[in-house]
């Protein structure tokens, strides 16, 4: 072997050392971590807006889902929801059922007989305001982006209507509004909350099942009924960093 | 520096100076402010129009039905779960909110169903409890065992 030979060789190794260690710092590094999530929790101090669920005491009236269409102006085909409840079947034979008819809103009946039923319950789903939100990281545009408050909001003038967020969201949130041709999704009722008001869901739900609050403020019911209830989130393992918080979520729930 | 270097240059500080302009006109002036987004889109999601107009609201001028409710078993269900939207009704009484009727809207809360737990909720089944009458000949409402006591 040359001499020429094994210093080159102890140059590269060299060079590769630092390039690693040089990608490991940045990596490492806040402002990374920013780029790769696209948003950040900036402000401490402000309020940091949530929702908890409380599946105990959900009777799926789908009372939520039919004011949400009218508060917010959502089409009224069943194709088309910002807040919509599913109701699970577990079989005793440990097969599961979802249904969802119009999004609960004309009410649910029970289609398996009692005796082959091994548990059944109701999901209130809706848009889970990520702190990691993978649709406002797909946006090509910045059409969509998370508010100061921690709501995941839309820019519907400036929408492009290209889709990427409806693929991106894990938990099937959002759609093409059919009038605007643009995405469209839950805002948490952002011009009611910004306003005092509770969004519209929990104003009207029947049995408090939906908490809204303020992460932030230790004070909060949201605060509370976290500190309560044994809460889990959707689809954890997505890292997607979900506010909405479950008390009494099964793990057949998807 | 050769010629056609320089003529590259050239051509290149013209591409930059009219993305530069372009640029200028096509981002939105308050893109940017706060984030990646236009930051008068914050202000335009929170024009939009209230339809609901909370509970407390209604208790202005219709306290003493709010007295009723809140004494009897429908205390925790908010006049416009049932009666629905009620703003515009709450601005101007002339114009009447939802008047629920018909067996369905007490059924969509009330219809037996495994998924609802009997501690959370009273059930009886539709099809056979006093069929072919109004829930609301015998029940109120407002209060729901008013006509039996
Ligand atoms: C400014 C006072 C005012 C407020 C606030 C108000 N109402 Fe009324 N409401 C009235 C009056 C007056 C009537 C009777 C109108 C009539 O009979 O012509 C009425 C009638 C009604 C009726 C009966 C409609 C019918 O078909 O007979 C309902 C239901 C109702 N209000 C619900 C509500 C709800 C729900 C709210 C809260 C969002 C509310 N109101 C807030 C004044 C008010
Ligand atoms: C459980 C659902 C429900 C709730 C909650 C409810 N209402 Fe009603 N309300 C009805 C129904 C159903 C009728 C129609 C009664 C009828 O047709 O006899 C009605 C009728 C009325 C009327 C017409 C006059 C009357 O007494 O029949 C008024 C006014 C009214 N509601 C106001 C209110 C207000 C104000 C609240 C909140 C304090 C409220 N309602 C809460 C279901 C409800
Ligand atoms: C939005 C859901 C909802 C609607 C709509 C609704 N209820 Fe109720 N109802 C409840 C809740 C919640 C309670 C209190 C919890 C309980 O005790 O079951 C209740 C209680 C009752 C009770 C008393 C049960 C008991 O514990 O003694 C009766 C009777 C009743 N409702 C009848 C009706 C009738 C009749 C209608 C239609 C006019 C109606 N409800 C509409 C949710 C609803
Ligand atoms: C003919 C009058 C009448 C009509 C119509 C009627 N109910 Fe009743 N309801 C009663 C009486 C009386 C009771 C108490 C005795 C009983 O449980 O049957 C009662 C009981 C109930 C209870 C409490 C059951 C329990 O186990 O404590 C609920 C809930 C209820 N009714 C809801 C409804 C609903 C919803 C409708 C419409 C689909 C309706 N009722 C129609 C007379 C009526």
């Amino acid at each position: 072997m040359g001499k020429d030979e094994v210093k080159s060789r102890r140059r590269f190794l060299s060079n590769a050392a630092m390039l690693a260690g040089g990608i490991f710092v940045s990596v490492s590094n806040n402002s990374i971590g920013a780029l790769l999530y696209a948003t950040e929790r900036k402000d401490t101090k402000g309020p940091w807006y949530g929702m908890g669920i409380d599946l105990e005491q959900c009777i799926g009236c789908g009372h939520c889902a039919n004011t949400c269409k009218s508060e917010n102006g959502v089409s009224r085909e069943p194709f088309y929801f910002r807040t919509w409840v599913e109701q699970y079947t577990i079989l005793n034979d440990g097969s599961v059922k979802i249904t969802s008819p119009n999004g609960g809103i004309d009410g649910f009946s029970q289609q398996v007989p009692d005796e082959d039923i091994f548990k059944s319950f109701f999901v209130p789903k809706m848009c889970n305001h990520c702190e990691k939100s993978p649709c406002v990281q797909v946006c090509p545009v910045g059409a969509t982006y998370d508010s100061p408050e921690g709501v995941v909001l839309v820019d519907d003038s400036y929408c492009i209507g290209c889709r990427y967020c409806v693929q991106a969201c894990p938990y099937g949130c959002r759609y093409i509004d059919p009038v605007k041709k643009v995405a469209d999704k839950c805002t948490l009722c952002y011009h009611r909350i910004m306003k005092g008001q509770l969004p519209a869901c929990v104003e009207v739900c029947p049995k408090g099942a939906k908490i809204f609050g303020d992460l932030n403020d230790p004070g909060s019911d949201l605060v509370r009924f976290k500190k309560e209830h044994a809460w889990q989130v959707l689809k954890p393992h997505m890292n997607t960093d979900s506010k909405v918080y479950y008390n009494g979520l099964r793990a057949e729930v998807r | 520096m050769p010629p056609q270097v320089k003529r590259l240059a050239l051509l290149f500080a013209i591409f930059i100076g009219l993305f530069l302009v372009a640029r200028y006109f096509l981002v939105p002036k308050s893109f940017g402010e706060h984030g990646h987004y236009r930051g008068l889109s914050l202000v335009e999601n929170q024009d939009q129009e209230p339809k609901y107009a909370g509970q407390k609201v209604c208790n202005d001028c219709h306290d003493d039905l709010m007295a009723v409710k809140a004494a009897n078993d429908h205390k925790t269900i908010s006049c416009e779960t049932c009666h629905g939207p009620g703003l515009i009704h709450a601005n101007n009484p002339d114009s009447l909110p939802l008047k629920p009727a018909g067996r369905e809207f007490c059924a969509k809360c009330h219809s037996l169903n495994a998924a609802r737990k009997a501690e959370n909720i009273v059930q009886v089944n539709p099809e056979e409890h006093n069929t072919g009458q109004n829930c609301t000949e015998c029940h109120n409402p407002h209060d729901p065992w008013e006509k039996m006591r």
